[in-house]
């Protein structure tokens, strides 16, 4: 009988750390040591804690170790395993008992204390790739509930009822979603998954799809019941090919098991999903360009109406929901749409999955009631901005979105509070800044993401985002006047009153939300041709002062070999061979680099 | 999966593995076994074994084995120690399989202390 189980993180985070060495490692190791039949692997999802990755957990000890090495597996196996001593040194920081054996649980740890995870709930928990274990987590139950004692309006009056928004971004009420579909008349409708997660920093679906694959799989058969439909498409980039791979085991497994197929539960309903690779196009996220790349054609948006609830993929009606989304329904069944109810805000119900990165100490996976404040995120969750440096700004919704300043820290996420300070809920990317930041530079960035991400089929969004890029670079060049800002923000509405879908309808968020929030950066660059955080480099110059004491160290930091000078002698810095790097700024120990 | 029947039997099946992933809780009857050398050397490893077969057997709940270290007195392993939620701890010495089962019958499922086992003073 197995007496301990050893879960090794298998998500794309740990696995770029060697999270499957490992495993292979401890594997090993068990067979050498004749413990086959005492302990027992599994490879899970994300467990949210990437920044100290790769993550191993042994239970029932319930030990987190954290930022293993290949090298460390010897110690946990001779250690742990056979003489039953947790080893200390490895435990994630604050789950160490104090004076004591054992540790405190994880979910005491500021990281995991004021989470909620119910999308995530069987992420870090279950094998991605063993359908028996998400069914001993009442895994297919819902479906089966569903399907012998539910009609489809009863199902979907259950998610209207939850409050359940699409987690996609713009929040869409899910029930009224399916009862479109559902009353259009029609015998061929389809069920679509959108998992073309795009934003750069999100990392929201790529981690259920790869930690839960069957919640989604389980989701999309009773949204089909619910609207009728028999054959579901999940639409996945390529570039998740770890999601690809588990989602790929999981629809076999579940059709093995009958769990999807003909006659599911002895019922008269069938469904099969099937799944469709993307080339990784940031416009085909967007619902109507996801189903024509379906279609097999280019992934391009069309208008609507028709919306595709009435004609979407093939011209059937058709509903596609985000994975997070998908990853609610089975609890809203099994649990009942008053339980959802009572979590969130008034018009926000649930929870919401934030792929946290940027300059934040613990980057991962978080989720957490809907109202809860940006600042419990970031210095509670997050850990606060590293090296002690102050917090200037979150991006939240990715190219889409805006960032919010330090002055709206407090508000409560929900989807209106964020549309209404300029920015919006996203998929769920949320990426700190920190005084190193310049704004510009930050709108700058995701600008230029559009610009390459646009598709070309509409002109205000395929001309209009790159003539804002160019304006924005005459700022961080130091050519602009003010009069170039007043032509920012008149395209900006242009291009967002103009364009077809809403890639172009959000490109300028970036612009306008640091417009709004950071104006005086705008204005150093552009009157006094200067960047406040020192990232624009035409508008930095570094020199040496008279605080040089002649250490060299700046001489033999310096990557392009700029600074000359003898020892205990005054350096020189080369303007024309400097790249302003910063490198001479950020080491010298006496501040004699003056940065301007 | 032509039945619920169907289901209910995996997720069953299952629940005995599932339960050794909920890390241990203060509700928890905890068996914890000496497993450093002294304790494997004395043939702590079946004593270990016996009770994960015998708490599988009889289908208990909220009981955990584990591991601990040396408990100090290498010449009295095996050892066990036995936390019940809200009673003392009880330290078993001199274990083999068949005192391993007897605790499980008469400690843990009826709520017997075997004093005969019991580490004394003398």
């Amino acid at each position: 009988m197995i007496r301990n189980h050893i879960l090794v993180c298998g998500g794309t985070g740990c696995t770029s750390g060697k999270s499957k060495s490992i495993l292979e490692k401890i594997n090993n190791l068990i067979v050498e040591n004749n413990l086959s039949g005492e302990v027992q692997t599994v490879m899970t999802g994300c467990f949210g804690l990437c920044a100290l990755g790769p993550v191993v957990v042994v239970y029932p000890e319930g030990a987190f170790y954290s930022q293993v090495k290949e090298s460390d597996v010897d110690e946990i196996i001779s250690e742990h395993i056979i003489k039953g001593r947790i080893v200390k040194r490895l435990l994630y920081q604050e789950t160490v008992k104090e004076g004591g054996d054992g540790v405190s649980s994880l979910n005491d740890t500021s990281f995991y204390k004021k989470q909620m995870r119910l999308a995530l709930k069987n992420c870090g928990v279950i094998n991605p790739e063993n359908i028996d274990e998400y069914i001993a987590y009442d895994g297919y139950s819902a479906l089966a509930k569903v399907l012998t004692e539910m009609t489809p309006q009863e199902v979907i009056d259950v998610i209207k009822t939850s409050g359940l928004r699409g987690r996609g971004g713009a929040g869409f009420p899910t029930g009224n979603k399916w009862q479109f579909a559902h009353d259009v008349l029609g015998d061929t409708k389809y069920v679509c998954c959108n998992a073309d997660e795009g934003d750069p920093g999100a990392f929201m679906d790529r981690s259920v799809l790869e930690g839960d694959p069957h919640a989604v799989i389980e989701a999309m058969a009773i949204a089909g019941y619910a609207i009728g439909s028999n054959q579901g498409y999940v639409y996945i980039r390529a570039e998740y090919p770890i999601a690809v791979e588990r989602l790929d085991i999981a629809i076999k497994q579940a059709k093995e098991y009958g769990l999807l197929g003909e006659n599911i539960f002895g019922t008269d309903f069938s469904f099969d999903i099937e799944i469709r690779l993307g080339a990784g196009a940031f416009v085909c996220g967007e619902e109507t360009a996801l189903m024509t790349s379906i279609e097999g054609n280019r992934g391009e948006p069309r208008p609507r109406p028709p919306f595709p609830a009435v004609k979407g993929l093939f011209q059937k009606p058709t509903i596609l929901n985000n994975v997070e989304t998908y990853a609610n329904i089975a609890q809203i069944i099994l649990k009942g749409a008053d339980w959802f109810r009572s979590i969130g805000t008034e018009k926000s119900k649930g929870t919401k999955v934030f792929a946290v990165g940027g300059k934040i100490q613990n980057t991962g996976l978080v989720e957490v009631p809907m109202g809860t404040t940006l600042r419990t995120i970031i210095e509670d969750i997050g850990g606060g901005i590293p090296n002690g440096k102050k917090f200037k700004a979150a991006q939240t919704g990715g190219p889409s979105g805006g960032c919010i300043p330090a002055s709206h820290l407090d508000i409560a996420i929900d989807y209106e509070n964020l549309l209404a300070i300029g920015s919006m809920m996203g998929s769920g990317g949320l990426i700190v800044m920190d005084e190193d930041t310049c704004m510009v530079d930050i709108a700058k960035f995701f600008l230029e993401f559009t610009v390459e991400e646009s598709c070309g089929k509409c002109t205000p969004c395929r001309i209009g985002t790159k003539r804002l890029y160019e304006l924005l670079e005459k700022v961080t060049k130091g050519k602009a006047t003010e009069a170039t800002l007043q032509e920012m923000e008149k395209l900006c509405y242009y291009i967002k009153d103009n364009s077809l879908c809403g890639l172009g309808q959000t490109a300028p968020n970036p612009v306008l939300s640091t417009l709004r929030y950071f104006k005086d950066e705008y204005l150093a660059h552009v009157n006094d041709k200067r960047c406040p955080a020192a990232v624009c480099k035409d508008l930095v110059s570094y020199s040496i002062t008279d605080k040089c004491v002649g250490c060299t160290l700046c001489a033999r930091k310096c990557p392009v070999s700029a600074i000359t000078g003898k020892v205990k002698e005054k350096h020189m810095l080369d303007k024309e061979k400097c790249i302003k790097c910063g490198v001479c700024f950020e080491n010298c120990k006496f501040k004699a680099i003056s940065r301007g | 999966m032509k039945s619920i029947e169907e289901l209910k039997a995996i997720k069953a099946r299952m629940q005995a593995e599932i339960n050794t992933r909920d890390a241990v809780g203060n509700a928890d009857t905890r068996i914890v076994v000496g497993m450093a050398t002294c304790g494997i050397a004395a043939g702590a490893r079946p004593v270990l074994n016996t009770f994960l077969e015998e708490i599988q057997n009889k289908r208990l709940q909220g009981v955990k084995v584990t591991q601990a270290g040396c408990l100090g007195m290498c010449k009295l392993e095996p050892m066990v120690e036995v936390y019940v939620p809200g009673k003392e701890k009880v330290t078993y010495v001199k274990v083999n399989s068949d005192i391993a089962k007897k605790i499980v019958a008469d400690h843990i499922v009826n709520g017997k202390t075997i004093s005969e086992y019991v580490i004394t003073n003398s």
